[in-house]
């Protein structure tokens, strides 16, 4: 499994263990105050990264963060 | 000596500034009490005064981290306290999550004595207990019993500025720490640990000396080997439910999760869904789903990067959740998941 979360850090020190960096917490999953193609660009980069998350390894609660979401 | 000097932090919802639509203020300083700083200051009356109230946004605080600190540190240095309180933020997660992080700073780095509230299942709590020179007194997870609150926040504040040395949890009434401190008993381990035992096994009362602390730490589940071959689910904690609401999701302190189908169609229309929930600004979720549901984005990598998403969906409300309930829903929601053959979950936030 792996969370989308626009808190990244509260969900990994409560030990989620694969925690993808959402947008805003109204908005995890893209930014509306963009225009709808972009919107629509950086959820596809936030969904992209949930699926390589889920792709890895890890040991410890792990923070995966998007390129857009920096 | 003088009256002890008080700042004391709030959030926007507190200060009057409104609510979730103004989460994002930032730092907002004034030298006075406002809000329930003005209830601290009757309950302090001549022993205590309340030099500022700091008040900003929950979700400015828990999204720009590192620039609220330094703002919100730089204006406790201007006032000089000698205690600084927050809260308290009861049932509210970022505005403990806010609470506790401020408080540590505070504590750490200015070296002055921290107090906040909040309900014991708060996540903040589990964060931020132990945090040096930091006490959380417990709260219920009703604003409506700040007025017995305050009180109890005003005199353990006096205390913590008056120098008075802070006793164990249950006596002095803030939620254990974790901490351990060396005390001389007056009859020797062996002989207290015989005693306990005898009054276990008569039925009788005993206060253990070392209560077991139930943190349930999960492993991470191994990598999906064949994410090409895999069936993916979506959870989503928006309270996301037909229109209608047809199975009467209440906004706060959920007691249900429900499995609904995705629209054949294959679009998350406006008209067709709404939002219940009560902890964040479900307007721009109304306006377009697909920012709390990614089904859009899903779609296209759907037959690609993974094989299928299932058609259908889980959706809680996930706002004051008790432990119970969300462990109970997740136990119940990974069983389901088995029986659909699911491979993956996405669990999407708010």
């Amino acid at each position: 499994m792996v969370l989308i979360s626009a808190m990244p850090q509260l969900a990994q020190q409560v030990g989620a263990s694969r925690v993808v960096a959402g947008r805003k917490i109204p908005h995890p999953c893209g930014d509306p105050t963009l225009p709808p193609e972009l919107d629509f660009k950086v959820r596809g980069e936030i969904v992209g990264m949930a699926l390589k998350a889920l792709e890895e390894n890890v040991t410890d609660p792990k923070i995966f963060v998007p390129i857009s979401t920096n | 000596m003088g009256p002890v000097k008080i700042v004391h932090y709030i959030n926007q919802f507190f200060g009057g500034i409104g609510g979730e639509e103004k989460a994002d203020v930032e730092l907002l300083v004034h030298a006075k009490p406002v809000g329930p700083a003005i209830g601290l200051q009757k309950a302090l009356g001549e022993r205590g005064e309340v030099v500022a109230t700091l008040v900003c946004g929950d979700n400015y605080v828990n999204l720009n981290m590192e620039t609220a600190r330094a703002q919100i540190i730089e204006a406790v240095v201007r006032f000089q306290p000698q205690v600084f309180v927050a809260g308290p933020a009861f049932n509210a997660g970022r505005y403990g999550f806010a609470c506790g992080e401020i408080c540590k700073a505070v504590a750490e780095q200015l070296g002055i004595p921290a107090v906040t509230g909040m309900y014991p299942e708060n996540p903040g709590v589990a964060v931020y207990k132990s945090a040096p020179k930091v006490w959380i007194l417990p709260t219920s997870d009703l604003a409506g019993s700040m007025v017995k609150v305050l009180p109890k926040l005003a005199a353990f504040a006096l205390k913590l500025g008056q120098g008075m040395p802070i006793g164990q949890a249950a006596e002095e009434g803030y939620i254990p720490t974790g901490r351990r401190q060396l005390e001389h008993a007056a009859t020797p381990g062996a002989e207290r640990a015989i005693d306990m035992l005898l009054a276990k096994l008569h039925g009788e009362p005993f206060v253990t000396e070392i209560p077991a602390e139930r943190l349930e730490k999960v492993p991470a589940p191994p990598a999906l080997s064949k994410l090409q071959e895999a069936r993916l689910v979506v959870i989503t904690t928006s309270g996301m439910v037909p229109r209608g609401n047809p199975d009467e999701f209440k906004m706060f302190n959920a007691t249900q999760w429900r499995k609904y189908s995705l629209p054949e169609h294959g679009v998350l229309r406006p008209e067709e869904w709404e939002f219940i929930h009560g902890g964040f600004n479900t307007a721009f979720a109304q306006a377009n789903p697909n920012v709390v549901f990614p089904l859009d984005a899903l779609r296209q990598f759907a037959g690609q990067r993974f094989k299928e998403l299932y058609s259908e969906f889980y959706s809680i409300t996930g706002v004051g959740t008790s432990l119970t309930m969300a462990q109970r829903a997740g136990e119940q929601i990974a069983a389901s998941m088995h029986d659909d053959q699911v491979d993956a979950a996405l669990l999407v936030a708010t």
